[in-house]
């Protein structure tokens, strides 16, 4: 405890936040392991968990071929044995090799079994561009995955999610993937002891407003916040919802947002067409008509694979400036 | 590392079992009382019983009836969807569920009638299945390709081709990380060589050191494709070898073969020497779905297969050592019969689930939870 009572705040960084997370799951339970590529001996791809090989052995910090295919769905199969797997993909770009395995066999096991195998896996995997990366490493897929009835999307957009989203998505007896945005793992806050279980059922509000809801999950959480300050100072008080979970997605908080503000805007990484944007506005549409004053604006992604080059990667992206014209538009 | 062998012949050369493999053997099995009557662990090349082979038999027409009531089910549209019978391929499922125990794992194709079957789920389960019925093994959401059975380690049933090999080397790691003496044995056709999980899955299994059995059934066709124009090495041990895991070639028209290769393999498995290859050589007699007309294929390559078909080779095997008599066959024909009859009555009278439920078993919530 500090002079004042409060309860100390440690100095981590998402990465760093996930990695005691990681630490935690293999300290707590014996069926948990982490597998993937390059998650031993290198330390992980992104450094997540760097020192975990030392303290837990290669048994249940296990270096896979680049097979991902294979690595996930012996992780399915291993779920299916009683184990709690956590298997770590490096791009949600490379999860694609594992589509058949992900959407097959880990979203359609218990049904297709008549409720007998429930597939108690977790996977992780970055997600999205801005780190002059190209097509092959940037892309943000997540969207797809929410399509899939029988898998779990969550997406930890701060430290504290990034700490104690994994133990609640350990526990859940399905699927549950975890995309982690590439731009996050750097970012550096103070974590408050102790974090109360991150509820991975429902959105949260990051910053409470009235005149606009600005809905966003992940990697687009820091644009959409610097967004509400800058609007701030022109007196319009933007509401920043952040998804958390993509799938399934929270209908109540968002129709209870635009019943607070009547307008929105929804920024999503991934490309318009077909988006999760795209489901959330069909949403409004359906269940919010009425309370609109606006038209719903969407903030996605360019029609075009990631370029590498900085210039072009940045006006491929929604960026901060891009929400904030959005949101003028809206309240018009 | 081990070069690829080939146990085609039925009179491989028999070892006896060691004792303590009996010893072991006793107490876990479970198995019906039918098929273990005999109490013997020897394989049956090293001395034939005439009790087990009535069991083997029994377990072969079994599948048969069950297969041949399924075409009149289909043509009848009892039964819809895919249907990929197993017919001329008895030997394969029969032969290897014989060297597993109950507490090993099978993982399986969308051919998995003879699987199921052979694994010990009851023909009405299956049959009920086969109708869309709440009492069908995956409780009719699953149907002909998608059988299950959590109590019998039977996982599918997957009509991915080769989607089954990396989920059953993760039962495997399963086994292996909690030191169980079990063995995952995944069925697969030749198809499954030109995907790359079957290249994955074994790199992982033998990196791994995996208790895993790999059976595939080449039955010379992928779907339609004979296996000389969809692999460009068509020796598949072979090519199971080099991967650096022990793999065989045996005589899948053969049950007593198969039978044989599968317990040298599952007891070397089960004693820590790693993923193991068995190619069975078999040959389905229909098509492959109920869709398929048949046209890639000669007729006169059908009928030369059929001279080899497995269960009257090995009933020409049993008369030859006076083991089988008209009587006990018609025996077994009868009781054969009555369990395929009883299946498709109680699947026909069983209850379709209501609608309401549509949306259980999607995630283990309840459906309002979602």
């Amino acid at each position: 405890m500090s002079a004042d009572g409060q309860p100390e705040k440690a100095k981590t960084t998402y990465r760093e936040a996930m990695r005691e997370a990681l630490r935690e799951a293999l300290s707590a339970d014996d069926r948990v392991f982490l597998m993937g590529e390059d998650v031993g001996r290198y330390g992980g791809c992104f450094g997540v968990s760097l020192g975990l090989l030392e303290e837990f052995g290669p048994e249940r910090v296990r270096d896979t071929p680049l097979s991902e295919s294979a690595f996930v769905g012996a992780g399915i199969g291993a779920a299916l044995a009683g184990m709690r797997p956590i298997v770590e993909i490096m791009t949600v770009n490379f999860s694609l090799l594992a589509l058949d395995q992900i959407v097959n066999n880990a979203a359609t096991l218990l049904h297709m079994s008549g409720g007998q195998l429930p597939v108690p896996l977790v996977i992780r995997m970055t997600t999205g561009a801005g780190r002059q990366l190209a097509a092959q490493h940037s892309h943000s897929l997540e969207g797809w995955y929410a399509h899939i009835p029988g898998i779990r999307v969550l997406a930890p957009a701060t430290i504290e999610d990034a700490r104690h989203m994994l133990a609640p998505a350990l526990a859940e007896p399905d699927p549950v993937l975890i995309f982690e945005h590439g731009s996050l793992y750097n970012a550096a806050g103070e974590l408050s002891p102790p974090a109360t279980a991150v509820d991975i059922d429902h959105a949260t509000i990051r910053r409470p407003g009235t005149d606009i809801s600005l809905i966003t999950y992940g990697g687009s959480l820091p644009k959409a916040l610097a967004a509400a300050d800058e609007l701030s100072t022109e007196g319009i008080n933007a509401e920043v919802v952040d998804l958390r979970t993509l799938r399934p997605l929270d209908d109540e908080a968002i129709t209870a947002t635009v019943a607070r503000t009547h307008r929105a805007v929804i920024v999503d990484e991934a490309w318009r067409t077909g988006s999760l944007a795209a489901e959330i506005s069909a949403r409004i549409a359906e269940e919010s008509f009425y309370e609109l004053d606006a038209p719903v604006e969407r903030v996605c992604s360019a029609e075009v694979p990631i370029p590498y080059a900085r210039r072009l990667e940045e006006a491929a992206l929604p960026q901060t400036a891009d929400i904030v014209a959005a949101a003028h538009r809206a309240v018009g | 590392m081990s070069l690829a062998r080939n146990t085609r012949s039925r009179k491989a050369p028999g070892t006896p079992k060691p004792a303590k493999t009996a010893a072991k053997k006793t107490p876990t099995s479970k198995k019906s009382p039918t098929s273990k009557r005999t109490g013997r662990t020897e394989v049956p090349a090293a001395g034939p019983d005439a009790v087990h082979r009535m069991d083997l038999l029994a377990a072969m027409l079994r599948i048969r009836r069950f297969e041949e009531r399924c075409v009149e089910l289909y043509s009848a549209a009892k039964i819809r969807g895919f249907v990929h019978l197993y017919i001329g391929e008895e030997a394969v499922a029969v032969g290897v569920n014989e060297a597993l125990y109950p507490e090993d794992a099978v993982v399986s194709t969308y051919r998995e009638h003879g699987h199921a079957l052979a694994r010990g789920i009851p023909a009405e389960a299956v049959m009920a299945e086969m109708f869309g019925r709440t009492t069908g093994c995956s409780g009719g959401r699953g149907g002909s390709m998608h059988l299950f059975d959590a109590s019998r380690r039977f996982y599918g049933g997957n009509a991915i081709v080769a989607g089954g090999l990396p989920l059953a080397a993760g039962l495997a790691l399963a086994d292996r990380m909690r030191d169980q003496p079990r063995v995952t044995c995944c069925f697969f056709g030749d198809g499954a060589f030109a995907e790359g999980e079957f290249h994955e899955t074994a790199n992982l299994a033998v990196l791994w050191n995996l208790p895993l059995l790999l059976v595939c059934e080449n039955n010379l066709y992928a779907m339609g494709t004979a296996l000389e124009r969809h692999e460009a090495q068509t020796d598949l041990a072979m090519r199971a070898a080099s991967y650096g895991m022990v793999a065989w070639a045996v005589d899948g028209m053969d049950v007593e073969a198969v039978e044989h290769a599968a317990r040298r393999a599952t007891e070397a498995i089960r004693g820590g020497a790693g993923p193991h290859f068995l190619e069975a050589r078999t040959y389905r007699f229909r098509a492959h779905s109920m869709y398929d007309p048949d046209r890639y294929r000669d007729k006169e390559e059908i009928e030369r297969w059929k001279t080899r078909d497995p269960v009257n080779q090995l009933m020409d095997r049993m008369r030859e050592d006076d083991e089988l008599g008209d009587e006990e066959l018609t025996g077994i024909e009868h009781r054969v019969t009555d369990e395929v009859d009883r299946a498709v009555e109680t699947a026909e009278q069983a209850p379709e689930e209501p609608v309401e439920d549509l949306l259980l078993h999607v995630t283990s919530a309840p459906a309002e939870a979602r």
